[in-house]
């Protein structure tokens, strides 16, 4: 032990989610964040879901418990730690106190991320008992019209309900909420509620453009300057409330002038099992084009992570094009999100357009004008359900998503 | 914040502090977040546990890395560390 391995060397790598793109240093991949996406099905309809918009037809072959747990046991043996239990609502499948017993016993740090919906105490008792380690809570609003016009159901009293047994039972208070043009006028007073249910976490993230929110992103994108007043409101609040509660604050990829380094580099430390067993190593890859994804159902996690076809594609930077291969910044972002590059200039290995210097940057400029159009903003939201995921199956919703290279 | 030779602490709440034998290293786990410690710091905080003092724990690490100079400072600027990071809290 010498002064050089303590000190302010000690941490060799400090790693923080944070909603789609997470803040490291990795020197090899390795799976440490698992995210298990074990339901599609969700009492919430809402409007800026990152889910697929397709994904009725994955809510039928869901994988069974046993499969699961198959999947724990082999992500932990890769070196995954953090498990995040999300979906759709992960409360409506009854084997989540089974889960969380395999995670405990397995050493993962456990988190469910649920709607609150179907939290009662007899499950959080199971759950606490179990060892489930934290429950982030989505919020959406102080206001109840908000909150039900967002979530296009009526669920503002549940989720203050649901905040208090989480507190009750000595969880943390994590909470999440996605910002957007609706509730981002009332930032103050998020932060405010948040203070007064006692989080000791609170994500603030702003609206990705990733599956029904980017169907409805004109109808969901706030201005530049409401989210310059939103950041300003969260430093002030920071400065003024000190360390007792630790607030993220997601910046919006569409006003800044590089992209984020997407899930911190394709296949570097994320890794997602869908509701049906598709293996990705982010939210959104299916809508990539000429990839086979594997399945949990086929060859395991340990071929997906360090032998598949698809994980293997963006790692490193060999398939990079220009601007980015010669870019002296390309190690800070990787060239940015792999999906929104196919979605919105139809080339999946091209500069994310976010970036100022990609030769497409203008798509990110008249997605803001557009966003700004109030014939194109009046449009109506397209809520997240299953009439309308049929729907944009069968072609019938073809106006809303023409201009994008993939259903998103 | 100084750090005293009587003080005792333990691992914050909603922080889990265990062996990784897949990083080969100690972690601190919290919501939202992990932390990997190189050996030095691992070695400090796996000798927290709510009973020990900072004393102890010198004593302690001390006799097991008896070729370390200047050990002492080493181990109070851990404890200093981590307590900014609000890995630890105080129990006395």
């Amino acid at each position: 032990m010498t002064q050089a391995s303590l000190g302010q060397s000690v941490v060799q790598k400090e790693i923080q989610a944070q909603n789609n793109g997470v803040a490291a240093n990795i020197t090899h991949t390795q799976p440490l964040w698992l995210l298990a996406e074990v339901t599609y099905r969700c009492p919430l309809h809402c409007a800026f879901c990152y889910n697929p918009t397709d994904y009725d037809k994955h809510t039928q072959n869901e994988l069974s418990t046993e499969q699961w747990i198959q999947a724990l046991r082999d992500a932990r043996k890769l070196g995954a730690l953090q498990l995040g239990i999300s979906g759709g609502e992960p409360l409506l499948r009854d084997d989540i106190e089974d889960i969380v017993i395999e995670a405990k016993k397995l050493g993962y740090y456990s988190n469910l991320i649920t709607s609150g919906v179907g939290l009662t105490e007899k499950r959080i008792q199971a759950f606490k008992d179990g060892g489930l380690d934290h429950i982030q809570l989505s919020m959406h609003d102080i206001t109840e019209e908000i909150n039900n016009f967002i979530t296009n159901t009526k669920t503002f009293e549940l989720k203050k309900k649901v905040a208090a047994m989480i507190k009750n039972h000595g969880y943390p208070m994590v909470l999440n909420v996605v910002i957007h043009r609706y509730n981002i006028g009332h930032m103050r007073q998020i932060l405010e509620m948040a203070e007064a249910l006692g989080a000791d976490y609170i994500e603030l993230a702003n609206t990705q453009y990733y599956g029904w929110s980017l169907v409805n992103r004109s109808q969901l994108m706030p201005t530049k300057e409401q989210i310059d007043e939103a950041e300003k409101i969260t430093n002030e609040f920071r400065e003024k409330q000190g360390s007792k509660m630790k607030v993220f604050f997601v910046v919006p990829d569409y006003f800044s002038d590089r992209p984020k380094k997407c899930m911190n580099g394709w296949g570097e430390v994320f890794m997602i099992v869908t509701a049906n067993g598709d293996v990705l190593p982010c939210h959104s890859a299916r809508v990539l084009p000429n990839m086979e994804f594997p399945n949990v159902r086929d060859k395991g996690l340990a071929y997906a992570w360090n032998d598949s076809p698809a994980f293997n594609k963006y790692r490193g930077d060999s398939w990079m094009k220009e601007p980015c291969r010669t870019c002296p910044e390309k190690e800070k972002d990787l060239a940015g999100c792999r999906c929104q590059a196919f979605m919105l200039i139809g080339d999946a290995e091209g500069a994310d357009p976010v970036c100022s210097l990609s030769p497409n940057h203008h798509v990110i400029t008249k997605a803001i004008e557009d966003s700004r159009n109030p014939v194109i903003a009046a449009q109506p939201i397209i809520f997240r359900n299953d009439k309308n995921s049929k729907a944009i199956i069968a072609g019938e919703m073809d106006d809303r998503v023409k201009e994008f290279h993939a259903l998103p | 914040m100084s750090v005293q030779q009587t003080d005792i602490y333990a691992i914050a709440l909603h922080h889990r502090f265990q062996w990784e034998e897949a990083q080969n290293c100690y972690v601190i786990l919290f919501p939202e977040g992990m932390v990997k410690l190189n050996g030095g710091a691992g070695e400090v905080l796996n000798q927290v546990d709510g009973k020990r003092t900072v004393a102890d724990i010198v004593t302690i690490l001390k006799a097991k890395f008896s070729d370390v100079p200047d050990l002492e400072n080493d181990i109070v600027g851990m404890v200093e560390l981590a307590l900014e990071k609000a890995w630890l809290r105080q129990v006395n």
